[in-house]
């Protein structure tokens, strides 16, 4: 029998059937809500399809290209992609660091008192971003936030985090690092996981603290490091509910839909759900994609250098 | 957008990342433990650090009992807590239908997330169990699924979710389904999701295959050993789901905002940001962050329970996301 046909004579089992039957519902899901949308999105990015064609007044259109070299020279397309990087390379170093340090300081101490902690540090990771939308206008007001008077009495006068076009990202950036719970129990656990006898042996040796940190402490929990990276960089370019909470819709605290706070999901959906430009928003929704996968890739091969797998090698 | 179904640090990619296996034990603590003295200074920088994470939220509880004046004097305890039986709550409850929203938010989530634990299982206890062609193929594209960015399916399904409504509407003897109604928020969790059906799988695979083995030979149903033994042992692996589905619906505001317009059918985050734009300094309202600041309370409040009683599988939930990657 060949191998196509072993693989088909499969089907002929009972087993095989039950099994498609359990994952009849997933099937059934990605049909129609995956698989089926991404034909339909990538069909309406090469059309004109708006609300004249939701409501039937005018027939769909096709027109090619048209959106792909429209993205290229728009500049809203350039500012937004321009926010959302300035604020995802601020974001994801920042939790990185801070979850990675919050980690390190809670695996000195005793067990039960680093259990206590780590529920306060969590704390943040469970705030709806819509509270933390509120939480950035009233903490970081300029005149009266609390913030601000954190920096005033240690002499420091701060920003107008929420008009001045320079603090925006800063300060929602903050907030984001502010909930870095999640990443900083994925160190714990990684930690743990480093066995104790490398660290006795970098003593023998003489290793500083610091080459005890690099060479020891880096490289074994350098894959949850990459996971973290990989997983906040996809979560901080699609950034939207924090931002458009805060700084978008008819009227809220800060200044009126800023330039500042125009990241890239936020123009997408107004683009798509606001002004109705649905052909245009499904080829902005695909360059996202696009942006993603290479991004991702990226880091990907990149790290094959720098990151260790243990009982790999 | 980062607001569909999603674990705590913005799931996705979980699976494409080649993280290797690491085995949960116990906390071992392998890091050289320091002398009292520095153990003494590290507790102290983290209780200043408590406080930093923590204030936040004392600031929202208190700035939700003063009066509207008081709002930004940023003290812990209110000069003057305002009258309790016309406080801020009761203030926000009468302005807006902030008690309907927080009931709908909670039916809506509990519901979704039922559906997705139940049906994730399902799916979940396929790929782990069974063995049948197509299975590498279909668990790879469960896989490649958690790449996809929420936004290249949103405009799809919203025009999908219009065609069904005008179905519905032209047939009066089919319940009214479509855009604004909440169906859109809580039927897709019928059909799996695969960060969960990814994590469940992970949990069943650590079954002993002797149970069911035993269990066929016994006679019993392929559903009965889903059912009676691979369920209940997986539980762990079913809480997790389903707290973590409940956040990430309580936390939802994108797709409330797509589906619904009229305001009884909000859910509670898109209700808050109403209120914000209603009575924020912007909206022509004349800040009135007190009621703003109670709304946020009653937001944020069933989340910090939740977490107090469901705390170690919030952790452990977490740990498997990063550690089996």
């Amino acid at each position: 029998m060949t191998r196509a046909r072993r693989w088909l004579s499969g089907f002929g089992k009972r087993e095989t059937w039950a099994a498609y039957l359990f994952l009849l519902p997933w099937i059934f899901g990605f049909l129609a809500l995956t698989a089926g949308p991404m034909i339909i999105s990538l069909y309406l990015s090469f059309t004109n399809y708006g609300l004249e064609q939701i409501a039937g007044i005018e027939p769909t259109k096709r027109v090619g290209l048209e959106h792909y070299h429209e993205l290229a020279n728009d500049d809203k397309i350039t500012l937004a992609l321009k926010n959302t990087f300035v604020y995802t390379l601020m974001m994801v170093p920042g939790t990185m660091i801070v979850a990675l340090a919050l980690a390190m300081v809670l695996m000195r101490i005793s067990k039960a008192l680093g259990d206590v902690f780590r529920t306060v540090f969590y704390l943040p990771q469970i705030t709806p971003p819509v509270a933390v939308g509120v939480l950035i206008l009233t903490l970081f007001n300029g005149s009266f936030g609390l913030v601000n008077r954190g920096l005033e009495f240690i002499g420091i006068q701060g920003p107008f985090w929420t008009t001045d076009p320079s603090w925006i990202k800063p300060a929602l950036a903050i907030m984001s690092i502010w909930a870095v719970g999640g990443t900083m129990v994925i160190y714990l656990a990684a930690l743990a996981g480093v066995p104790k006898h490398l660290y006795e042996a970098a003593e023998v040796d003489g290793a500083s603290a610091w080459r005890r940190f690099k060479d020891v402490t880096l490289p074994m929990i350098s894959p949850a490091l990459f996971f973290t990276f990989i997983v906040l960089t996809i979560a901080g370019l699609q950034t939207f509910t924090e931002a458009y909470t805060a700084f978008f819709g008819p009227g809220t605290g800060g200044a009126e839909n800023p330039d500042a706070a125009l990241f890239y999901a936020i123009y997408l959906f107004r683009e798509a759900f606001v002004n109705f430009h649905m052909g245009y928003a499904a080829a902005m929704s695909w360059l996202l994609f696009a942006i993603i996968m290479v991004i991702t890739l990226f880091q990907v091969f990149v790290s094959r250098r720098f990151v260790f797998y243990q009982g790999q090698r | 957008m980062a607001d569909r179904p999603q674990g705590p640090v913005g799931v996705g990619a979980a699976a494409t990342v080649p993280v290797p296996p690491v085995v949960m034990t116990r906390r071992r603590w392998s890091l050289p433990r320091v002398g009292a003295y520095k153990q003494a200074l590290f507790i102290l920088l983290l209780i200043v650090l408590s406080i930093l994470f923590v204030y936040p939220f004392l600031w929202l509880i208190s700035a939700s009992l003063k009066p509207q004046g008081e709002v930004f004097d940023n003290r812990l305890i209110p000069n003057t807590i305002v009258d309790p039986w016309y406080d801020n709550f009761s203030e926000v409850l009468d302005r807006a239908p902030v008690a309907t929203w927080f009931f709908n938010s909670v039916w809506i989530s509990g519901l979704g997330a039922l559906l997705v634990t139940f049906t994730s299982a399902m799916v979940a206890f396929a790929f782990a169990y069974f063995q049948f062609p197509g299975r590498t193929i279909l668990f790879a594209i469960v896989l490649g699924t958690m790449m996809l960015p929420n936004a290249v399916t949103m405009i799809p399904t919203y025009l999908i979710w219009t065609r069904i409504g005008d179905f519905t509407e032209a047939h009066s003897f089919l319940p009214h389904i479509g855009v604004n109604t909440q169906y859109p928020l809580w039927v897709p969790n019928m059909f799996g999701s695969a960060f969960y059906i990814f994590l469940q799988r992970q949990f069943f695979l650590g079954i002993p295959r002797q149970l069911f083995e035993a269990a066929r030979i016994d006679g019993d149903s392929y559903w009965t050993m889903f059912w009676r033994i691979a369920v209940p042992l997986a539980k762990p692996a079913l809480i997790v789901t389903f707290i973590f589905e409940i956040q990430a619906k309580w936390f939802d505001l994108i797709t409330p905002l797509i589906y619904l317009t009229e305001d009884k059918l909000f859910t509670l985050p898109l209700g808050i940001k109403v209120l914000l734009d209603r009575y924020g300094v912007g909206g022509g309202g004349e800040g009135e962050w007190n009621i703003i600041v109670a709304g946020t309370v009653i937001l944020v409040v069933p989340m910090v329970i939740i977490f107090a009683l469901f705390q170690r599988y919030f952790v452990s939930g977490i740990t498997t996301q990063g550690g089996k990657g």
